[in-house]
C-alpha cells in the first residue's frame, strides 16, 4: 500500500467502526524476566552502565520478544501497534549512556511493527493493519523547573526536544510507521515541541502522515503535569489538525473517563484511549482483569465516547480480546462539528466570544 | 452598558515595558518577583489574556521574554489564562512561542515587508500553535483611512487562507489607532476612520477579531487622566458596537460612559466623532478644567455640618466621624419626645444607610466598624437619659432584635473575626454578649441559657478548635438547646460544618458564616418566622449534599504508603555539602525589644484582608472601589503605630535557640553539644503521601537536616515571639470607650508586628547568630516575599499540621519562662499576637503543605509520638485521609 492508500484506508475504517489500538508493552516484557545480560545482548555486553529495564534497547537485543509481543497484539484483534520507542529520544536514552543509537533504535522498532502488521494484513486482507509510531514525553520537561528555588530555570529547551523528536520521527518514518502518535502527554509544551518536530520532517521528507496526540492526567483533579485541563491541552494541540486526540496512562478507566468524556465533548477529530488496567496495587502490578476493563471501556463505547480504544499499562493481550468483544457492538463516536472560534488556552481553556 | 460591551475581552497590558514605567523599571532592575506580581494582579484584576512585552532598547528583550514566561507557568493562577506575546521584533516573538504550553495569541506580524516573511512568520505561529494579530500595515506603510486599513486585511486574510489554510478565527486585525486632537487636521478623523473600519472587517471577513491599542488615542492629553480616560471610554462605546473584539488597555483606568460629565462627554464625542471642525480646540480649552483626578488631600470640608441634625447625623454614622456626634445627639433629644425616640429615629435611620450601602458593595468593613463607633458613642450619651426616663415611668428595656452569645472557644486566644461580626451586628440592632476568647463550653451554654439568647455564634483561628466545636455542639443537643449556632473563624469551613459539627446537633442547625459581611443577613433569616423554615430547610439540604459529596471525594483520595513516600524523600545530595555552624549554641532572650526596628517590615497585605479588604498593598490604596475605605484604614494604622512606638502600649520579647540537630528517618534529634550524645528532645515531622507520578518528591521537613548517617554537623534552631504584651489592657480601656474600631484596628496590628518581629529575627539570625547569610541584603519586600535562604515553619501551619509539637518547642526554649508567652490547652500560644516556628539553614528548605496522610502514617507518628493512636488520630483530625471511625468499624 502507498502512504496515500494506508491513510484511506484507516480513514474508511475509524468511519465504519471503532478501531483497536494494542495493549501494554512494558507488561509483556516484563513477563519475560530478563537480566542484565539478555537486555545488554552480545552487542552491548561490554556497555559502560546498567541497561537492564531499556525497554527500547530491546529492538535490537530481543527482536524476536518484541516481535511476538506485535504478533499477539494482532491476533487478539488490534488494527494498530504502536512501536516500542517510548523512550526512544536521545533525550531519554542519555540516562543510559545510549543517546547516540536513537535513530537507529526507532527505524529497528518501526521495522518490527511493519514487519508484523504486514504479515497479519496479507493473513486478514480484509483487516489490513496499520502501524504506529510511538513518541513519548522524554524524562523532562519544558514547563516545569525541576528546582523548587529557580522556578524559571528549565532543563530542557524547546529547540532541544525538536531536534531530539525529530531524529526519532525521522527513524519512525524510515522503519515504517503509519501513524505519528505523540502519547501520555504530561507537559503540553513537549508535546507541542514533538508536533513541531514531526510537521517540520514531513516537510522535510515531502509526506504527510495522520498524527494521533495523546495526552495523560497525573492526579485526580483531571490535569496533567503541567497543570492543563483535557479541553485546554486540546486547545494547546488542536493546531496539528490530528487525525486522532485523547488519552491515555493514567489511573485506571474509571478515573480517566471523565477526562476522556471531556475531549470527546470538544475535540472536533476522533477520540482515541488508552487507559492502564486500573491502578497499580502495593507490588506495582496491576490486576484489574480483562472482563473488568472491557466492561468499564464497553460502557464507553455504549455512551459514543471513542472512536478508538486499547489498552496502556498493565494491559495484556487478553484484556484487548476482551475489550474488542465488549465495545465491538457499539458504533463509533460521530465526530461533532464545533462553530468556528478562537480557543485559546493558559492552564485553562478560553474561548473568545463570537 | 449593551451586550457588545459584554462579551468585550478584557486584555492585561500592565506587564508592558512599553506602555508600563513601573514594569519596565522592575524588568531593567532584574526583579521578577515583583514583575509576577503585576501579571498575578492582572488576572486578579480580571484581565482574560495578559499581554506580555519586553521591547525596550536597554534590554536583552529575547532573555527578558523567556524568563519571565518560564516564571508565570510557575504561577497557576497566572498561567491559567492565555499570553498574549507582544513584540515588533520576530525573534522576541519566537522566543516567547518556545515558552508557552498554551494557545497563546502573537502581537503582531503585518505586510509590512511584503508578503513572503509575512506568510513565513504566520506558517510558524501556526505550526507552534497560536493565533495572530495582523496589523493594517503594508510595503507602503500604516493604514491611515478606513478603505485602506479594509483594503489591507482583505489581503492579509485571503493571503493567510488560500495560502496557508490559517483558519480564520484565529485571525485578529489591528487596524490601528492613531492620536486624535492634536491639532494637525488630517488627524481629526482617525477614531471615526478606525472604527468605520472595525464595522466593515467584521462584516466581509467572516469569523475574524478586531483589536486595538487604545492608549494610542489620547495621546495630545498626556499628564491630563480624566480627559484620557474618558477618550478611552467613549471611544469604546462606539467601537464595541461597531465590531471591536478586545483592546489593550488598562481596565483600572477606565471611566464609566455613564460617570462622565455630560459637557465633558458631548466634547470628547465631537473629538472621537469628527463632528465639528472646532472640536479640538474646544476640548483643549475645557480640558484644564478636568485636570486631576481629586486624589489631593483636601481642606476639610465642614459643609455638611449646616444641614439639618437628621442628616448631619446620617453624615457622621456614614463617615464615621464622631467629633460631633455627642453635640448632634443632644440636639435631637432636644426635640424629640423621648431619648428612645432618638435611636428609634434618626440614629437607626443614619445606620439602615449605613448598612444599604454595605450590603451593596458601596462601604467596607472598617468603614461599617467606624460607624459603629460613632453609634455606640451617641447610645452611650443617651444611656443616663434613657435610665432616668426608665426609673421614671417603670419602663422595660428597649427589645432588640434579637440576642447573640458570641465566644471563642476554649483553647482559642484569636479574636479580631469574632470581634468585627460582633460590631456588624450591633449595627443591625441586635444585642450582643461577647464571652471574649477561650471560652469553656458550660460558660457558653450557662450565659446563654439565663440571657434567653436567640442564637450561639462560635469562633476559632487555630485546628484543635474545631474539635471543641464539635464538643459544644454536642453539649447543646445533650442540654436540649434549639435554638441555631453560628461557626465562624479561619480553620472553620462549610465542609467541617456539614460534615463534623451538623452531625453532633440535630435538633435545631449549625452554620457556617464565611465573614462578617454575611452575617447580618444569615441573623436576619434565622430570627424571621417567615424567612427560618425554608432557610433552614436549604442549609439542611446543601449540608447534606456537602456531607455526601465528601464521603465521596474521601474515597478517591488515593494516597502513596508512607513506605514510597518515603523512598521518594525530597532527596538532598549531602555528599558535598558543609552545614553551616550557628554564632553560639543554646538559648537567648531578647526583652522589651525596640519596635521600632520591626515596623518596617510590616507586611499590610494579610492586615487588610483582616478587615475583608482584599487585594494587594500598596495597589490596594488604589483601587477603585476599596481604595477610599483602604487609604483611611491605612491612616488610622499609621497613627496608632507610631502611638504605640512611641508611648510603648505594646512590649515585644523573643527567645529563640540553635542546637546541633541530625535527622532521623522522619524526626529531627536535637542535641545539648556537639557530642551529639542522648537528643535532648526529637522534632516530630510528617510527610506527604500524595502519589506522585512526575518527579516532585514526598517532602517531610526532616529532609531538609542531614541525617545522622551522614555524619554531618548539622544544627537547626527555633524562636518564639511575641508584641502582645499590654495589648489586653489597651484593648480594655477601648471597650470601655465604646471604641470597637480601636480595638479590633490595635489587635491587627499586634498580629502584624509579631509577624514582623517573627521575620526580623530570623533575618538576625541568618545574618549573625546562625550567621550562614552574612551578606544578605534584601529590601523589606523581599523579605516579606521570603527570597531568602532557609525557612522557619510553624507548628500548626501546613508544612507540620500539629500543633502539640509546639510543646516540644516550648520546653526547648524554656519559653514561657523566658518569653512570658504561654500555651492553652489546645496550643494556641497566649497572647495571640505570637509567632513560633523552628528554623532550618538548607540551601533547598522550602514551604510545603503535608496534606492529607494516611493511617500507616498516623500509625507510625503515634509510635514515634509515644501516643495511642487514637490521641494521634484527634490531634491530626483535619488532616487524615480517612475516617477513623468508619475504619474501626471495619476492623471489627
Amino acid at each position: 500500500m502507498t502512504r496515500e492508500e494506508t491513510l484511506e484506508t484507516l480513514q474508511a475504517a475509524a468511519a465504519a467502526r471503532i478501531l483497536f489500538l494494542d495493549g501494554a508493552m512494558g507488561t509483556m516484557i516484563q513477563r519475560h524476566k530478563l537480566g542484565e545480560a539478555e537486555y545488554r545482548g552480545e552487542r552491548f555486553k561490554d556497555h559502560a552502565s546498567d541497561l537492564r529495564g531499556n525497554n527500547d534497547l530491546l529492538a535490537l537485543t530481543q527482536p524476536d520478544i518484541i516481535r511476538a509481543i506485535h504478533d499477539a497484539y494482532f491476533e487478539a484483534g488490534s488494527d494498530i501497534v504502536e512501536t516500542n520507542s517510548f523512550n526512544a529520544t536521545s533525550i531519554s536514552l542519555d540516562d543510559y549512556g545510549l543517546g547516540g543509537l536513537a535513530r537507529e533504535l526507532n527505524v529497528a522498532a518501526a521495522q518490527l511493527a511493519r514487519e508484523a502488521a504486514d504479515r497479519w494484513s496479507a493473513k486478514t486482507p480484509d483487516k489490513p493493519r496499520f502501524v504506529a509510531g510511538a513518541i513519548g514525553p522524554t524524562n523532562r520537561t519544558a514547563s516545569i523547573s525541576p528546582d523548587v528555588d529557580n522556578p524559571g530555570f528549565r532543563n530542557v529547551t524547546f529547540d532541544q526536544l525538536v531536534e531530539a523528536y525529530g531524529e526519532q520521527v525521522r527513524g519512525l518514518i524510515e522503519g515504517g510507521a503509519d501513524i505519528m502518535l505523540i502519547e501520555t502527554v504530561f507537559d503540553t509544551l513537549n508535546a507541542k515541541a514533538a508536533g513541531f518536530a514531526v510537521l517540520e520532517v514531513f516537510d522535510e521528507l515531502g509526506l504527510e502522515l495522520p498524527i494521533i496526540v495523546s495526552g495523560t492526567i497525573t492526579d485526580l483533579s483531571g490535569r496533567n503535569l503541567s497543570g492543563q485541563t483535557p479541553e485546554a491541552f486540546w486547545n494547546s494541540m488542536q493546531h496539528l489538525n490530528p487525525f486522532a486526540a485523547g488519552m491515555n496512562c493514567a489511573f485506571g478507566a474509571e478515573q480517566l473517563r471523565p477526562a476522556v468524556a471531556d475531549m470527546a465533548a470538544v475535540a472536533d477529530t476522533l477520540i482515541c484511549a488508552y487507559p492502564n488496567a486500573g491502578l497499580p496495587n502495593e507490588l506495582g502490578e496491576y490486576d484489574q482483569s480483562p472482563e473488568e476493563m472491557a466492561e468499564l471501556l464497553g460502557e464507553w463505547a455504549q455512551s459514543g465516547l471513542i472512536n478508538i480504544i486499547g489498552g496502556c499499562c498493565g494491559s495484556s493481550p487478553d484484556h484487548i480480546k476482551a475489550v474488542i468483544e465488549a465495545v465491538s457492538p457499539y458504533p463509533p463516536r460521530e465526530v461533532p462539528v464545533p462553530e468556528p472560534r478562537m480557543r485559546l488556552s493558559g492552564l485553562e481553556p478560553y474561548a473568545l466570544p463570537q | 452598558m449593551s451586550n457588545a460591551a459584554q462579551s468585550f475581552v478584557n486584555i492585561g497590558e500592565r506587564t508592558n515595558v512599553t506602555g508600563s514605567a513601573k514594569f519596565r523599571k522592575l524588568i531593567e532592575a532584574d526583579d521578577y518577583a515583583a514583575a509576577v506580581d503585576v501579571a498575578r494582579e492582572q488576572v486578579e484584576n480580571g484581565a482574560q489574556i495578559i499581554d506580555v512585552n519586553m521591547d525596550e532598547g536597554m534590554l536583552d528583550s529575547e532573555a527578558a521574554m523567556t524568563t519571565f514566561l518560564n516564571l508565570i507557568a510557575s504561577e497557576p493562577d497566572i498561567a491559567r489564562v492565555p499570553v498574549m506575546i507582544d513584540s515588533s521584533k520576530w525573534s522576541v516573538i519566537e522566543a516567547g512561542l518556545k515558552c508557552v504550553q498554551g494557545k497563546s495569541i502573537v502581537n503582531s506580524i503585518s505586510l509590512k515587508e511584503g508578503d513572503k516573511p509575512f506568510l513565513e512568520q504566520a506558517r510558524k505561529i501556526r505550526r507552534y500553535g497560536a493565533a495572530a494579530v495582523v496589523m493594517a500595515f503594508d510595503e507602503t506603510g500604516q493604514a491611515e483611512t478606513a478603505d485602506r486599513k479594509v483594503a489591507i486585511c482583505e489581503r492579509a486574510y485571503r493571503t493567510l487562507i488560500d495560502e496557508i489554510g490559517f483558519p480564520p478565527e484565529d485571525i485578529i486585525f489591528d487596524p490601528n489607532v492613531f492620536a486624535v486632537a492634536t491639532g494637525i487636521e488630517e488627524h481629526n478623523g482617525y477614531a471615526l476612520a478606525f472604527i468605520e473600519a472595525a464595522r466593515r472587517i467584521k462584516e466581509t471577513l467572516p469569523h475574524v477579531h478586531v483589536s486595538g491599542g487604545i492608549s494610542n488615542l489620547s495621546f495630545s492629553f498626556r499628564g491630563n487622566n480624566q480627559v484620557r480616560e474618558a477618550m478611552h471610554s467613549v471611544f469604546l462605546f462606539h467601537a464595541i458596537p461597531a465590531g471591536l473584539d478586545m483592546a489593550i488597555v488598562n481596565a483600572g483606568q477606565l471611566a464609566i460612559y455613564d460617570d462622565i460629565k455630560p459637557e465633558l462627554r458631548e466634547l470628547v464625542e465631537d473629538v472621537i466623532l469628527n463632528r465639528r471642525d472646532d472640536a479640538t480646540d474646544r476640548l483643549l480649552e475645557a480640558a484644564e478644567r478636568y485636570r486631576g483626578g481629586g486624589r489631593k488631600a483636601r481642606e476639610e470640608d465642614l459643609s455638611w455640618r449646616e444641614a439639618p441634625v437628621e442628616d448631619r447625623i446620617t453624615h457622621a454614622l456614614v463617615k464615621g466621624i464622631d467629633a460631633y456626634i455627642e453635640e448632634d445627639t443632644e440636639e435631637a433629644r432636644g426635640r424629640a419626645e423621648r431619648p428612645l425616640h432618638v435611636i428609634e429615629g434618626p440614629l437607626m435611620a443614619g445606620m439602615n444607610v449605613v448598612g444599604d450601602l454595605f450590603g451593596a458593595g458601596k462601604m467596607f468593613l472598617p468603614q461599617v466598624v467606624k460607624s459603629a463607633r460613632v453609634m455606640k458613642r451617641a447610645v452611650a450619651y443617651l444611656q443616663p437619659f434613657l435610665e432616668e426616663e426608665k426609673k421614671r415611668l417603670g419602663l422595660l428595656e428597649a427589645p432588640a432584635a434579637g440576642k447573640i452569645v458570641m465566644a471563642t472557644v476554649k483553647g482559642d486566644v484569636h479574636d479580631i473575626g469574632k470581634n468585627i461580626v460582633g460590631v456588624v451586628l450591633q449595627c443591625n440592632n441586635y444585642q450582643v454578649i461577647d464571652l471574649g476568647v477561650m471560652a469553656p463550653a458550660q460558660k457558653i451554654l450557662d450565659t446563654a441559657r439565663d440571657e434567653k439568647a436567640d442564637i450561639i455564634g462560635l469562633s476559632g483561628l487555630i485546628t484543635p478548635s474545631l474539635d471543641e466545636m464539635c464538643h459544644v455542639a454536642a453539649e447543646m443537643e445533650r442540654e436540649g438547646f434549639d435554638i441555631p449556632l453560628l461557626i465562624g473563624g479561619a480553620t472553620t469551613s462549610r465542609v467541617h460544618t456539614a460534615v463534623k459539627i451538623s452531625p453532633n446537633y440535630a435538633r435545631n442547625q449549625a452554620i457556617y458564616v464565611t465573614d462578617a459581611s454575611r452575617a447580618v443577613g444569615v441573623v436576619s433569616n434565622l430570627l424571621s418566622d417567615d424567612e427560618r423554615p425554608a432557610y433552614v430547610a436549604q442549609i439542611k439540604e446543601d449540608y447534606a449534599r456537602v456531607a455526601e459529596a465528601h464521603a465521596k471525594g474521601r474515597k478517591t483520595q488515593v494516597r502513596a504508603s508512607l513506605a514510597d513516600a518515603r523512598a521518594n524523600k525530597f532527596a538532598i545530595d549531602w555528599s558535598d555539602y558543609e552545614p553551616p555552624a550557628p554564632k553560639f549554641l543554646g538559648l537567648k532572650d531578647f526583652l522589651d525589644y525596640d519596635l521600632s526596628e520591626i515596623v518596617p517590615l510590616i507586611d499590610w497585605t494579610p492586615f487588610f484582608a483582616t478587615w475583608e479588604l482584599k487585594g494587594r498593598f500598596p495597589r490596594i490604596l488604589e483601587d477603585d472601589k476599596m481604595g477610599e475605605a483602604a487609604r483611611q484604614l491605612y491612616d488610622d494604622a499609621q497613627a496608632m503605630l507610631a502611638k504605640i512606638v512611641e508611648e510603648k502600649w505594646l512590649t515585644a520579647n523573643a527567645v529563640i535557640g540553635l542546637w546541633p540537630a541530625n535527622a532521623v528517618g522522619d524526626d529531627v534529634e536535637v542535641y545539648a553539644d556537639e557530642k551529639r550524645g542522648a537528643p535532648l528532645h526529637t522534632l516530630h515531622t510528617l510527610r506527604q503521601q500524595m502519589t506522585r507520578v512526575g518527579p516532585r518528591a514526598n517532602t517531610a521537613l526532616a529532609d531538609f537536616v542531614a541525617p545522622k548517617e551522614t555524619s554531618l554537623a548539622d544544627h537547626i534552631g527555633a524562636f518564639v515571639v511575641t508584641t502582645g504584651i499590654g495589648e489586653e489592657a489597651r484593648s480594655q480601656a477601648f471597650d470601655e470607650a465604646h471604641d470597637d474600631y480601636s480595638k479590633i484596628l490595635l489587635k491587627a496590628l499586634a498580629d502584624r508586628l509579631a509577624e514582623a518581629f517573627a521575620e526580623h529575627l530570623h533575618l538576625r539570625v541568618r545574618k549573625e547568630f546562625w550567621g550562614y547569610a552574612a551578606k544578605e541584603n534584601l529590601s523589606s519586600e523581599e523579605l516579606i516575599a521570603e527570597k531568602y535562604r532557609g525557612i522557619r515553619p510553624a507548628p500548626g501551619y501546613p508544612a507540620q499540621p500539629d500543633h502539640t509539637e509546639k510543646g516540644t518547642l516550648f520546653d526547648l526554649l524554656e519559653a514561657e519562662k523566658r518569653s512570658g508567652v504561654m500555651l492553652t490547652e489546645s496550643f494556641a500560644m497566649w497572647p495571640g499576637a505570637a509567632v513560633s516556628g523552628v528554623y532550618f539553614s538548607h540551601p533547598k528548605s522550602h514551604y510545603f503543605g503535608v496534606g492529607r496522610i494516611e493511617r500507616d502514617q498516623v500509625k507510625d507518628y503515634a509510635g514515634r509520638k509515644g501516643w495511642s493512636l487514637a490521641k494521634a488520630e484527634k490531634w491530626l483530625a483535619p488532616i487524615l485521609n480517612y475516617d477513623p471511625l468508619a475504619s474501626k468499624t471495619e476492623a471489627a
